[in-house]
């Protein structure tokens, strides 16, 4: 007879038909109950933080958008806000709305995507074609606003690069009347099935004192009960003329769960704020200039002349988005810039929703809390020998206030 | 012992073509696009063409991201399991020349340094049409290799 408490190993990833990109579990599974998880990130890191440092911030503008192409507008704002940060390049009122209709639009599509993801992972294929269809309406309205469907490329330091036109204004109204009229449609069709109730339920729990902990953030965070929503604690852009409210499953179902359920509760519920802002926004959108400098060369040579550190931090669809960056006077390139994207904070996670679940739920949980992988790719320690080392959680804060201290005297 | 008839087998391939697909490293923009691609709008299953989940099922590579160090043996991998006459799609700006990655340190990419490209779909990310243009263009290639094949009775290496 073979041990007991014996536990098999079985690896998801990198490349697997559950996930969308690389990365790698290993899961301990104990007959069909997954006792333990490892998560080995690291499958897609392009250095962009590295090749930023030979850019000018113009140019590392194209490069945030491409750290990750779902919520590539939340990484141009949150970039273009630091350099306006570390410059005190002011942004007209107009370039403040528009921004925030984009980031709304944005997080529309990427709610949506997600949320037919979700019931393609549990194979219930019907909703996720209906979500997609659904979703393609508010790629037309990005399609007309910006000219291209992903990656639009229409922010700017110091504004926008493309007006709001009538003729979008239009296209805008129209789709704010198809998603009231058709989205809780598949909205019902979701959570009013009972297959789908049975497989959300009480899966990939997360408890709101392990949210705390382990540092959860977004609608992961606020599915799990915290009210926690950067449009309302420190309102940028538009957001400090709206009034948004954290959207938690106890205002609405009056009890939280923190399982798969309620994050898909929580996204779908912020897909009707979303369209609430873009409403707000559209009603008092004020007029004047888009850009503060529509010069390139212009703006460049200001640039050049910069002096200073600058920080934000912006509500991506999945979390918080924070970049920081350092400008040095008469040098062109960017002198460091860092990015905490929100799928890094979320992913800390994962093993405890992991715990005593079936295998068959793993990549529902995987997806879950709306993995980005190619947003939290860029933190890869190498050690040149091929040898690995742990380090504890006191080595960590050392050598960060070391490197704090080391950038500070730069 | 188990004979397989090449001709007849090759005989049965140009029904429909299906693909697998590998991110290597992109932003998410492609993985998106190619998503789309199945969703009602674009509906590549009209023509028969569909998103498998192993490349042991699949005709075409769809390969998406400039190829970074960790994924290129997995990529090559990937390749390896796709069984013959098969065909690579880059799918994306970076795949295809590195894009706004080119300097990077951690790639090995463009994809063309570590599998044969058959067809490029370029666009950062290209729209859904481009890359259903992209695999039309792949299937005409890889009935080129199965008459290919057939002529040299299954010998050839493809």
């Amino acid at each position: 007879m073979a041990e007991e408490n014996k536990t098999y190993t079985i690896p998801i990833g990198p490349v697997h038909v559950g996930l969308k990109e690389p990365i790698t579990a290993w899961l301990q599974v104990d007959g069909e109950r997954i006792v333990d998880v490892r998560i080995r990130p690291g499958a897609i890191h392009r250095g962009i933080e590295y090749m930023a440092r030979e850019r000018n911030p113009i140019q590392v503008i194209y490069l945030a958008e491409r750290i990750c192409g779902i919520c590539s507008f939340a990484h141009i704002v949150s970039f273009v806000r630091v350099v306006e940060d570390a410059t005190g390049i002011p942004v007209p009122p107009r370039a403040k709305y528009i921004r925030t209709i984009l980031l709304e639009l944005e997080r529309i599509h990427s709610h949506i995507l997600w949320a037919g993801v979700a019931c393609y992972t549990l194979g219930y294929d019907s909703a996720f074609n209906l979500g997609m269809l659904l979703r393609e309406k508010v790629m037309d309205v990005l399609e007309a606003m910006t000219g291209n469907r992903v990656n639009y490329g229409v922010g700017t330091i110091g504004g926008v690069r493309r007006d709001i036109t009538p003729k979008v204004a239009k296209a805008i109204n129209e789709m704010l009347d198809y998603y009231n009229r058709e989205f809780s449609y598949f909205y019902n069709v979701v959570t009013e099935d009972p297959i789908v109730k049975a497989r959300m339920r009480n899966v990939g729990v997360l408890s709101k004192e392990n949210a705390i902990r382990y540092c959860a953030v977004g609608p992961t965070a606020r599915a799990s009960g915290l009210r926690m929503d950067l449009r309302w604690s420190s309102p940028y852009e538009a957001y400090e003329d709206l009034e948004v409210e954290p959207v938690v499953p106890q205002d609405y179902l009056g009890k939280v769960h923190g399982d798969v359920f309620d994050r898909f509760f929580v996204r779908v519920m912020e897909v009707y704020q979303s369209l609430d802002i873009v409403k707000k926004c559209m009603d008092g959108l004020p007029d004047g200039p888009i850009m503060h400098e529509s010069k390139p060369a212009k703006l460049l040579s200001l640039l050049k002349e910069a002096e200073g550190v600058g920080q934000s931090s912006i509500e991506a669809p999945r979390g918080d988005d924070t970049h920081a960056i350092k400008l040095t006077k008469g040098e062109e390139n960017i002198t460091w810039w860092k990015v905490r994207a929100p799928t890094y904070a979320n992913a800390m996670s994962w093993p405890i929703m992991f715990k005593d679940q079936e295998i068959a739920d793993a990549p529902l949980i995987i997806n879950s809390i709306d993995p980005c992988i190619s947003c939290m790719e860029r933190m890869l320690v190498v050690d040149e020998k091929g040898s690995s080392t742990m380090t504890t959680k006191e080595e960590l804060i050392k050598l960060c206030r070391d490197k704090t201290r080391r950038l500070m005297h730069r | 012992m188990f004979k397989m008839d090449i001709k007849k087998e090759l005989g049965i391939l140009p029904k429909s073509i299906w693909a697998f697909h590998c991110n290597s490293g992109s932003c998410n923009g492609c993985d998106i696009e190619i998503v789309a691609l199945l969703t009602p709008r674009y509906d590549i299953e009209r023509f028969g063409m569909k998103l498998v989940g192993s490349p042991r099922h699949a005709d075409a590579l769809l390969v998406t991201g400039p190829v970074t160090k960790y994924m290129t043996d997995r990529l090559r991998r990937i390749y390896a399991q796709i069984p013959g006459p098969k065909v690579v799609v880059v799918v994306g700006n970076c795949g295809a020349s590195g894009d706004v990655f080119y300097k990077s340190y951690n790639l090995d990419g463009p994809v063309d340094n570590i599998l044969p490209v058959d067809v490029y779909v370029h666009g950062c990310p290209p729209r859904p049409e481009a890359i259903i243009d992209g695999v039309t263009k792949a299937i005409v290639k890889l009935e080129e290799k199965r008459k290919e094949l057939l002529e040299s009775g299954g010998g050839g290496n493809v």
